[in-house]
């Protein structure tokens, strides 16, 4: 989802820092999220599209990992990518609530050598960050990004074992149970930003049947200082929910480039430090530093009372 | 929905109402399931429950296709399409549940006789209830009816909804 194509030129690293710029959405979406008895199969429809719930531009390639409500992992099954869409089975022997997950993250960012600005190349990680930038690079701007992606379903009753969080990127966590929605309740969720509430950031909802409709019908919802959120619902039926920020201008690793020493963390909306290379003359800064790039996806299925 | 049931906390309705004395509550049902005029008929599921304020819902009878031998678990599958009694209390049982379970019935008036605080039945404590009744049809619709009534612990009660689609009359007398 990340870099579709190299860029190339400096001034289209401000159009990548913005989350809000990227058009396709991402998603999977369950064939049930509430399933009773005590061994079903789901099948799951995973793709990159503009209208939801339909596929009819790319696949999403990666394998989804699998939380057990053991908290043990689990697999999918007969996975598939094909032109439009992946597909993928779970077997559920287990009661409770199962996450199914596919979590990106890497580093991105650009630096100058010899007059040119190059970009990190993709699946730069922050473990093979120091190889990735050569030595004699200048103006070493970098910036992570955690986007996670994740769908639920419960059989039997819901159970909160999948929700334990890892203090990296944005997670969910329930107030009200995401299997467990219905259209005359609103839905309530907390979310964390690197383990810690996550305040002030936007909550996008957009029912599915994009297709059937002439308005989009999306809400676009700031979660509050606690990181909480209330979403209320309309129709019965599929809703994708984004969060993201427009979030504060950070530094990522490796910024100053190899040998340059850790810097501190800018100050939101900071100018960039000096280069790593010493005695250049101060360049022209056609930008302002990167920003880290934290989204969380999911699809939610909200029921009739 | 009034009742979410998110763990064990609330007394069960009836477990801390009156001693099961003497006197037994008589509970008779009647649910009717109308005969419909449709291409593929299948028998409804159908759940009935009782709600009552402060108190954990209550399932009296679930009917499905419990005698199936599949490996999806024959018709514990279809279960959660009740879906209103699966959110509220279905989905924290297991199936087959004793004096809970039973075959799917076709058209007509079927009459229910239980004793309060006999087999799954609870004895029902003094107060405002709601007798609840869902029934989801295999390639067919869903409908669910409540039945308010109050039961003061003595005097004898009747009282009666009607569905329109998927169930007819729903009637309960309590008396002891």
């Amino acid at each position: 989802m990340n870099f579709r194509k190299p860029l190339l030129a400096a001034a289209a690293i401000a159009a990548i820092a913005a989350p809000a710029a990227i058009a396709h959405r991402q998603w999977m979406l369950p064939s049930s999220t509430t399933v009773s008895g005590t061994d079903n199969w789901v099948t799951v429809d995973a793709a990159v599209s503009n209208d939801l719930f339909f596929f009819d531009h790319q696949p999403l390639r990666a394998v989804p990992a699998v939380t057990q409500p053991d908290g043990t992992e689990g697999k999918v099954e007969n996975h598939n990518v094909g032109r439009f869409r992946a597909t993928f089975d779970l077997h559920l022997t287990q009661q409770g609530t199962y996450k199914v997950s596919v979590l990106n993250e890497g580093v991105f960012g650009s630096y100058m050598l010899n007059g040119e600005r190059k970009m990190l190349p993709r699946g730069t990680t922050t473990a093979n960050l120091a190889t990735a930038i050569p030595a004699g690079a200048t103006e070493v701007q970098t910036a992570e990004n955690v986007s996670r992606n994740e769908i639920f379903i419960t059989q039997g009753a819901p159970s909160n074992t999948v929700f334990r969080t890892s203090g990296k990127g944005i997670e969910l966590v329930p107030i009200t149970h995401p299997n467990d929605l219905v259209t005359n309740e609103p839905g309530n969720f907390q979310f964390l930003k690197n383990g810690k509430p996550g305040a002030g950031l936007n909550v996008t909802v957009i029912p599915g049947g994009i297709r059937y409709r002439d308005a989009l019908h999306e809400q676009v919802l700031k979660t509050d200082a606690e990181g909480k959120v209330s979403i209320k619902w309309g129709q019965p039926g599929m809703y994708w929910v984004m969060v993201n920020e427009g979030g504060e201008r950070g530094e990522g690793p490796g910024a100053g480039g190899p040998g340059g020493g850790p810097r501190p963390q800018g100050a939101p909306g900071a100018a960039p430090a000096a280069p790593g290379a010493a005695g250049a003359a101060p360049a022209p800064r056609p930008m302002g530093p990167m920003r880290a790039r934290v989204s969380y996806i999911t699809t939610l299925e909200v029921l009739a009372p | 929905m009034q009742y979410r049931i998110t763990g064990l906390t609330l007394a069960a309705i009836g477990s801390a109402g009156l001693p099961a004395a003497a006197g037994a509550q008589t509970i008779d049902l009647t649910v009717t399931v109308p005969q419909l005029k449709v291409a593929e008929y299948h028998r409804p599921y159908v759940a009935i429950w009782l709600e009552k304020e402060g108190a954990a819902p209550r399932t009296l009878q679930v009917w499905y296709d419990f005698d199936g031998n599949s490996k999806e678990g024959a018709g514990t599958k279809w279960l959660r399409d009740m879906r209103q009694w699966w959110r509220v209390v279905g989905r924290g049982m297991s199936f087959p549940a004793d004096g809970i379970t039973g075959a799917t019935k076709g058209a007509g008036s079927h009459k229910i006789a239980l004793v309060g605080g006999k087999g799954a039945t609870p004895a029902l404590a003094p107060g405002n209830y709601k007798l609840m009744v869902e029934a989801a049809r295999e390639v067919g619709g869903r409908e669910v009816v409540t039945v308010p009534f109050t039961w003061n612990g003595s005097k004898a009660t009747t009282a009666t909804a009607k569905g329109s689609a998927e169930l007819g009359a729903v009637t309960i007398s309590i008396k002891r």
